[in-house]
């Protein structure tokens, strides 16, 4: 006869609390496979914890967004945020599906370079730009959006210098109801700075101003402060037009749509209240077809979601290394999946999930990573099914920030694989190993021999 | 003429001291005279008292907590109704209503009617709304602001004078005398219910209330004003009496024409010494007083489970003033194993 | 030895009410089957082999899992104190 299932025995205390409506999240059902590939099976042949990424996913987002905007709106681009995701196969899914590129960095810019995007499509945002990022973006015809007015003067010197009219648009900030109001970038709205950066550009003739750009936040829960913001760019390019006759080619909404994941402190799970591409959508267009564009002149609208786009397509996948209880009786699980590369673990309570099957017994639990520091937790308090020690678990939404704010630290970061249209998987990067650490150390000579 | 049977869910069960509003809405509809009902009592924790209440409540089966998401809310409830074959489900929690509205249409689908406020509705009415609510509907509202953060108290304490009111999203309300009180409640109120906290003008005067049935399409079925005589130290209303108040029922029915209501609500008014009405709240669902609603001739949750079906139903045009509810606490005989029964089977 | 309270028992359910303290409690199916055989008074090492035999685990994770039942026990308190200190 073939041995039942084993899980640890469990006594619960029956708390006689009258409701407080603020119970814990519980996940129901088990995340066996991925795309029909086996989680057990990536984990056997590629290590725990890693990194999983679903291409179908990342098309099936990428075409659900097209849609919301494309049927509501004559021209559309977008532009795939690189610091959300630089990975260079996540980068060329997008580039494949048709999203230009939009950078924050020389190193991001040079990425992007080197994964054969057009100088053309490649949008150059954020503060720091050096001469020799912005030498190379003119020459190459890229789209700069000037964050500040010394960044405007370098370039109006630069044109001189390489006798070429730069592509330019500056970044605009403004007061659309949201808090915190995101004014360290770009030039106020309200307060006429954007103005002010728009005359000394169109006074120069030095630079071609194409565009206008805003990005008014990150994980943006209300559709309708985007309606405002393109309401107010809307109306910088109307008048414009009016006071130098110029046309502005487009106007960049920038990101910050939020993500399917639930925020520390949201009563409602995310995927049930986060607003859908279409709600964002809605207010976008709707707000500049609703302004005094003439219908015939509507301006590109690009878009630089990134967290939208890629959060769903990621897994990260771990091992249960122990269960433990603390002091006072309280349940911990250590997995293998530290916050050195779930860095967003410190703002999401993300779902985690069994990949085995369980039964309807759970225990409440603090999930804990396996460095030996103590902010090193996954998941404050969740009510977890009766993990044993080697199990695995899928940790959902995590395609976002993670894969580019990770650290190597205590531990070494783990491969990333990407399961293709198919179902085969591809190793789209390595698993460090002591020597690609090493390597870039050097110990002087000196100090190279010891006695103990 | 045999009356149809109708299984009827109902969530709310708590009729404890800040009781929701579930056993009142049950006992409404044991003395509908359009149907008969069987009742199926929807609770989130084990001691609901609801759920004992065998005389009230035929049924009861645990549901899992909104903040299992949709999906996990969905999957119980059909389970449940491959069991009870439900008619109509009436939410009774503002927590809870943001998932039955989300899955109305899907309910519908399996064959469970309910009446709810639409999305929009119940988005523009949210606390944290109020002050653009009542400048598009010409509302009189406190004066009130949504804030995120601790810092922004000090900002924003300067456009109000104390006392002041700090509330939670959902749930939730204090009285604040000074700075101290409001950081104190502030922190206090977020811990439990999340951001944003509101901070509202303290009008000084009467309570009053209103609730009323609207048909979606600006038609009022039912409303009647009451005011609160006895206020538990919960803020909750222990007895009350049905008044007439022709600029009350004016500002209820223009509520409900204006935002083409869909379902029950509550209106909170306060009035000022200027007798001047302030709209303080709208509840998107059925009063904890309700069963006030028998005594004044407007079965308000018999109505809402008649427009939930699709039944053609008349008006109430007039309702009996000077009734009055006092509420009491009622001690049952329960044995341990009907608490054994629903807090391990989740059903009783 | 480990001893539970003698008016303590446990529903198939696995619903545990201490009569003395009006507490109630609730155990999984393993936490059930834990449970008897500790009520039954059987040894730790008979315990095992039942478990080993039924169930697919190993021996180690049993004394894990069976030290820190026993301890959640004690934390609820439904053990006879007076038993373990007689023994």
């Amino acid at each position: 006869m073939e041995k039942q299932r084993y899980e640890r025995p469990v006594i619960i205390k029956l708390e006689s609390n009258m409701p407080n409506k603020f119970g814990l999240r519980t996940e129901y059902k088990p995340k066996t496979h991925i795309d029909n590939v086996s989680v057990k099976d990536l984990i056997n042949e590629y290590g725990s914890p890693l990194f999983v990424i679903s291409e179908k996913t990342i098309r099936s987002t990428y075409k659900n967004a097209k849609k919301a905007f494309t049927t509501r709106y004559p021209k559309v681009q977008f532009a795939w945020s690189y610091k959300t995701n630089y990975l260079s196969a996540v980068c060329n899914v997008f580039h494949q599906e048709g999203s230009w590129a939009e950078v924050v960095s020389g190193f991001e810019y040079d990425k992007a370079i080197k994964n054969g995007v057009d100088g053309k499509k490649i949008i150059f945002n954020g503060p720091d730009k050096t001469e020799k990022d912005l030498t190379k973006a003119i020459e190459n015809d890229s789209l700069i959006h000037i964050d500040h007015l010394d960044e405007l003067y370098t370039i109006i010197e630069l044109s001189e210098k390489l006798n070429k009219k730069p592509k330019v648009a500056i970044r605009v900030n403004m007061d659309t109801g949201i808090y915190p109001m995101w004014d360290r970038f770009g030039f106020n709205y309200e307060n006429g700075q954007a103005w002010d950066a728009l005359n000394k550009i169109m006074r120069s003739k030095k630079l071609d101003l194409v565009g206008l750009h805003t990005h008014i936040g990150t994980f943006m829960l209300s559709p309708q402060a985007y309606g405002t913001a393109a309401y107010k760019l809307a109306e910088l390019a109307i008048g414009i037009q009016k006071k130098y006759d110029h046309e502005i080619k487009y106007i960049d909404m920038g990101g910050g749509f939020a993500s399917k994941n639930t925020l520390k402190g949201a009563y409602l799970p995310g995927v049930d209240t986060s607003p859908s591409f279409d709600d964002f959508s809605e207010a976008i267009t709707s707000a500049l077809i609703n302004s005094d564009f003439k219908p015939d002149k509507l301006p590109l609208l690009i878009l630089e979601t990134g967290r939208a786009l890629i959060d769903d397509a990621g897994f990260l996948l771990g091992t249960v290394i122990s269960n433990k209880r603390l002091s006072d009786g309280k349940r911990t699980t250590i997995i293998d999946v530290g916050v050195n590369i779930l860095f967003t673990s410190f703002w999401y309570d993300h779902k985690v999930t069994p990949a085995q099957p369980f039964t309807q017994y759970t225990e409440d639990t603090v999930l804990y990573g396996p460095l030996c520091m103590n902010i090193d937790v996954i998941r404050e308090n969740a009510s977890l099914p009766l993990l044993n020690k080697g199990d695995n678990i899928v940790i959902h939404q995590v395609g976002a920030y993670n894969m580019t704010q990770w650290m190597q630290f205590i531990t070494l970061r783990p491969k990333v694989v990407m399961i293709d249209m198919d179902g085969k998987t591809h190793i789209i990067r390595e698993n460090e190993s002591i020597d690609s650490i090493t390597s870039f150390e050097k110990v002087p000579e000196y100090l190279k021999k010891f006695e103990l | 003429m045999q009356k149809r049977k109708l299984n009827i869910a109902v969530t709310g069960l708590n009729a404890i001291d800040s009781p929701g509003p579930g056993v009142a809405v049950i006992r409404a509809l044991r003395e509908a005279n359009s149907f008969d009902v069987r009742i199926i009592g929807l609770a989130y924790e084990s001691l609901e008292p609801g759920i004992y209440m065998h005389q009230l409540v035929d049924k009861t089966y645990q549901i899992p907590y909104p903040t299992a998401g949709i999906e996990t809310l969905l999957a119980r409830l059909e389970y449940i109704q491959s069991q009870e074959n439900l008619d109509v489900i009436i939410p009774n929690f503002d927590a809870e209503l943001y998932s039955f509205i989300k899955l109305s249409p899907k309910l519908k689908k399996m064959g469970i009617n309910t009446f709810l406020p639409t999305i929009e509705q119940f988005e523009e009415r949210q606390k944290i709304n109020l002050p653009e609510f009542g400048e598009k509907y010409d509302i009189r509202v406190p004066h009130s602001t949504a804030i995120y953060n601790i810092r922004e108290i000090y900002g924003q304490a300067s456009e109000f004078s104390y006392p002041l009111l700090v509330k939670g999203k959902y749930y939730d309300a204090s009285v604040a005398y000074n700075a101290d009180q409001m950081k104190t409640y502030f922190n206090k109120i977020s811990a439990k219910w999340g951001l944003p906290i509101i901070i509202q003008e303290f009008i000084h005067g009467t309570e009053y209330n209103t609730t009323g049935l609207g048909d979606g399409k600006g038609n009022t079925y039912a409303s009647f004003p009451m005011r609160k005589q006895y206020i538990t130290d919960k803020g909750k209303a222990w007895g009350g009496i049905s008044i007439a108040d022709k600029k009350l029922l004016e500002l209820t029915e223009s509520f409900i024409s204006s935002t083409k209501w869909r379902g029950v609500f509550e209106l909170e008014f306060m009035k000022n010494q200027k007798n001047e009405f302030y709209l303080l709240e709208i509840n998107p669902r059925i009063p904890a007083w309700i069963y006030l609603a028998v005594g004044v001739g407007q079965n308000i949750p018999e109505g809402l489970v008649n427009l939930a079906m699709g039944n053609k139903i008349k008006p109430f045009k007039e309702y009996k003033v000077g009734k009055m509810f006092i509420r009491y606490a009622y001690d049952m005989i329960v044995d341990i194993s009907e608490f054994e029964q629903i807090s391990t089977y989740g059903e009783l | 030895m480990i001893k539970i309270k003698s008016n303590i028992a446990i529903s198939d359910s696995g619903f545990i009410f201490n009569p003395a303290n009006g507490e109630s409690f609730s155990a999984n199916p393993i936490g059930i089957e834990f449970f008897n055989f500790i009520k039954q008074g059987k040894p730790q090492e008979d315990i095992f082999e039942n478990m080993l035999e039924k169930y697919n685990t190993d021996k180690n994770t049993l004394e894990k899992d069976y030290s820190d039942f026993v301890q959640t026990l004690n934390q609820f308190q439904l053990l006879d104190q007076d038993a373990e200190k007689e023994a």
